[in-house]
């Protein structure tokens, strides 16, 4: 059974390679590279796989999972620009997808156990923007 | 890993099958039946799988965009499926073979780094119709 949690974030980034020009980044990733950053509403689908307990009837305690989610991804990443406050956006570009692999990085030794395996991570940039990440590229 | 953005646009259609009397597409089809047509609003999210590349990118989203707006929004939006669509002549209009076309016409020679996994096409909130590219 698979059971899918929500959260959101709300963050700022800017998506450059520090090692291109300029115009390279400006190419690659349109106003994406305005050097000052930009934000977006992020939310976040974190779908885990596992059949219910026969004693409580859950796949997974849904305030660990939400305290998970807190802990791993909201408080760090929450009203934070990407770039220069959460690692490792530092040295890797927070484009959709590394981001997304960053958080299935955080949760998925926290999640996965006996029974139980984080299985996929959506994860929305805008309304109109998302990726899913499922552990492998 | 997989990428999925998300794309509008409005056409009218009618559905109506030259293989079937008038009543029976009356029958069959109901509303949109209707002799003059209707429209919607549709909404397509094109999904494109692989694995990023040095931009940590599966694919650039102003390609992708460039692509979708040449090939189908430019030719699709503000238009009507059954008269404007050539791939559509003589098919019914319905948005199952509305997402062939779709898919097809994206597919076929894809330009763009990663490929193309599927398309999803919702005619209204409640009829989304989703086909995964060959």
């Amino acid at each position: 059974m698979l059971l899918t949690r929500k959260a959101e974030f709300s963050a700022s980034h800017v998506c450059a390679n520090p090692a291109w020009s300029d115009e390279r980044n400006h190419a690659v990733y349109g106003p994406n590279a305005n050097p000052n950053g930009h934000g977006h509403n992020y939310v976040l689908e974190v779908t885990i796989e596992g059949e219910p307990d026969p004693v409580t009837g859950m796949v997974f305690d849904l305030r660990e999972l939400k305290e998970i989610l807190n802990q791993e991804v909201v408080e760090p990443m929450d009203h934070r620009f990407l770039n220069r406050e959460v690692a490792p956006f530092d040295r890797v570009v927070p484009t959709t997808e590394n981001v997304a692999i960053e958080i299935w990085r955080r949760l998925a030794g926290r999640i996965s156990r006996d029974g139980v395996t984080l299985r996929n991570v959506r994860l929305y940039e805008t309304g109109d923007l998302y990726v899913d990440y499922g552990g492998t590229s | 890993m997989k990428l999925t953005r998300r794309y509008r646009f409005s056409a009218s259609h009618r559905l109506d099958t030259a293989a079937l009397s008038v009543d029976d597409n009356r029958k069959l089809y109901g509303k949109c039946n209707n002799p003059y047509g209707h429209g919607h609003d549709y909404v397509l999210d094109v999904t494109v799988a692989g694995t990023p590349d040095e931009s940590g990118q599966i694919v650039g989203r102003e390609a992708l965009d460039t692509l979708v707006k040449e090939r189908i929004l430019a030719r699709f939006d503000h238009h009507n499926l059954n008269t404007d669509i050539a791939e559509l002549a003589g098919v019914v209009a319905t948005t199952e073979n509305l997402a062939v076309v779709i898919e097809q016409a994206l597919a076929s020679g894809w330009p763009l780094p990663g490929r193309l996994d599927r398309v999803r096409i919702s005619e209204t909130e409640r009829n989304i119709f989703e086909l995964e590219a060959k």
